[in-house]
């Protein structure tokens, strides 16, 4: 995944990204990886909010043994391009579960891209990815589960929807599907909307303004993401975070 | 507290309100009946701001609740509309309760805090957003237009309760997020829990007695004359039915037909509605 020579957009898991700013940061070092034994348990979090003229591509390559299981939580709002990427194996019985809130504005482009390969049977994995994009932000989720010939009794489940905030904002979401066993559960849910104008004005019938409306649909759209985080300070360091970044693109939109 | 002058509408393009006309004081219950279709719940959602339902013709004014504004403070929303009425010519209302306000230049949740209420027909849900979270933002965000001090946590959890057993409403369902998963009755039962916590001048009940099983009309009935019935205040009820005028005993009653009031009367209008319907009364 960390190539030497610059990506291109017909490469397809750059079609969306931005290569003008991924160049000025390139080569990117090396992936991370992350490696489970047999019946190893590990949770990792990854909160990205570095400062809006930055550039970060993060890749993370992942291997879980047979019976290991890995919950990742991410928050991916920092940045000119934000691009954190998976590309994980799973082996008998592995579970990879991927909890991630996308949240951008201004002229941000914010992307996960996933490769999980069920390489052997009665593997699971769940992918939960909520967007909100404000400004004329870009996210982009490209989701690629893969599973083998043999790996009968495979269950994934890519749950992605996105929120835009503005006209100029746009959101692309591209689950892709490689499957060559046959006994495979693959559910994957894909929404793009905008808040609901009727809870909108529902509320301010109530006499909430219109920013602190927003704030509270958006924060709902999101909760739940980082329900999973076991520590609890690291959780409300998540939660702290997303919302002061939802705020912020409120105000932003509100002031539009 | 309220003066609709020739008031007219088009939803999508669609002229609905045509001429509408109605005067509401402080301390009279007024109830509006009309064939469906007929612009009952349009009428609502214009005065109350609803995006959408344009306003073609015709005026509002209203007496807001009492506004204090503090030098600089966070209250600035309704200044418009009150240095309008600051001017040379102001406008009382007739039983001098204060200074009428042009209440089609506020935005919806400033009509909110100056104390207008909208029963819904048809109430939102808000999935994610508990009932409490949701009350006590709006609660603070009418204070805070109107340049009053926030209800603290304790105090708000003790207004709540209070208001709830008033409808009799289970706390817990408080908890729960707004509307999702209540029953037709629970979710009017709920607004009515709203109203008592926003404690507004002016309330507009939108079939508010549609779902109410008959011992949740009676409580229901009994809770909007306990939030409502006071000199300083007035309601709306938009209604098909009589069952609701039984408790809440209106001052006039209306008919709204095609976009305007074609005819007003005395509470027995809506007995000789109910038993001769719409065609005979209007003929008459
Ligand atoms: N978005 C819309 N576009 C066009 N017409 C609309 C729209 N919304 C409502 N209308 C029309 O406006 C008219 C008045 O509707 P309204 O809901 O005010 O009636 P109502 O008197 O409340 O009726 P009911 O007793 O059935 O509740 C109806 O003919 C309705 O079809
Ligand atoms: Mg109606």
């Amino acid at each position: 995944m960390s190539a030497l020579a610059l990506p291109t957009r017909r490469a397809e898991d750059w079609r969306y990204s931005n290569i003008e700013a991924a160049a000025s940061v390139w080569p990117v070092p090396a992936p991370e990886r992350i490696v489970l034994g047999p019946g190893e348990q590990g949770a990792r979090a990854l909160l990205q909010d570095a400062a809006d003229d930055a550039v970060v591509v993060r890749d993370y390559v992942i291997t879980l043994a047979e019976g290991a299981r890995l919950d990742f939580h991410l928050l991916n709002s920092g940045g000119r391009l934000g691009r954190v990427t998976f590309d994980v194996r799973l082996e008998r019985g592995a579970h990879f579960g991927l909890h991630a809130a996308v949240i951008g504005g201004g002229e941000q482009t914010l992307e996960v891209v996933t490769t999980v390969t069920h390489a052997e049977p009665d593997a699971t994995s769940e992918q939960v990815v909520r967007t909100v994009l404000g400004g004329r932000a870009t996210g982009n989720y490209l989701g690629k589960i893969g599973v083998a010939k043999h790996a009968q009794g495979t269950d994934a489940s890519q749950s992605v929807k996105a929120m835009l905030l503005s006209r100029q904002a746009s959101a692309n979401a591209k689950p892709e599907l490689e499957i060559f066993a046959d006994d495979v559960k693959c559910a994957h849910g894909c929404a793009i909307g905008e808040l609901d104008k009727q809870a909108l004005f529902y509320m301010a019938a109530r006499g909430l303004d219109p920013q602190t409306a927003q704030t509270l649909l958006l924060r709902a759209f999101v909760a739940g993401v980082f329900d999973g985080i076991a520590d609890e300070a690291e959780r409300e360091r998540f939660e702290a975070a997303a919302l002061s970044k939802l705020e912020t693109l409120a105000k932003l939109e509100g002031l539009a | 507290m309220l003066q609709i002058n020739n008031l007219s509408n088009t939803v999508g393009d669609k002229p609905i309100l045509k001429g509408l006309s109605l005067s509401i004081n402080a301390g009279e219950v007024h109830a509006i009946m009309g064939p469906n279709g007929a612009g009952k719940s349009t009428l609502a959602y214009t005065l109350g701001g609803r995006p959408g339902y344009e306003v073609t013709g015709g005026e509002v004014r209203f007496a807001p609740l009492p506004f204090r504004g503090g030098a600089g403070g966070g209250a600035a929303p309704l200044d418009p509309a009150l240095h309008e009425t600051a001017s040379p010519t102001p406008n009382p209302s007739p039983e001098g309760e204060g200074d009428l306000i042009d209440l089609l230049s506020l935005a919806p949740h400033e009509r909110a805090a100056a104390g207008l209420f909208l029963g819904f027909q048809y109430p939102v849900e808000i999935p994610g957003v508990s009932n409490l979270q949701f009350l006590r933002e709006s609660l603070n965000s009418q204070r805070r237009v109107r340049g009053e001090e926030p209800l603290s946590g304790a105090e708000f959890i003790k207004l709540a309760k209070e208001k709830a057993a008033l409808l009799g409403l289970d706390m817990e369902m408080l908890k729960r997020p707004v509307n999702v998963g209540f029953s037709g009755g629970e979710k009017k039962r709920a607004e009515m829990v709203q109203m008592g916590i926003l404690d507004p001048k002016l309330a507009i009940l939108d079939e508010t007695d549609s779902g109410l099983d008959i011992d949740a009309l009676r409580v229901v009935g009994a809770g909007i004359n306990a939030i409502m019935r006071k000199p300083d205040k007035a309601v709306l009820l938009i209604t098909h039915y009589q069952r609701l005028l039984d408790y809440v005993k209106p001052d006039f009653v209306h008919v709204l037909s095609k976009g305007r009031i074609i005819k007003t009367g005395g509470p027995e209008l809506a007995l000789e509605l109910e038993r001769e319907g719409y065609a005979e009364v209007v003929a008459a």
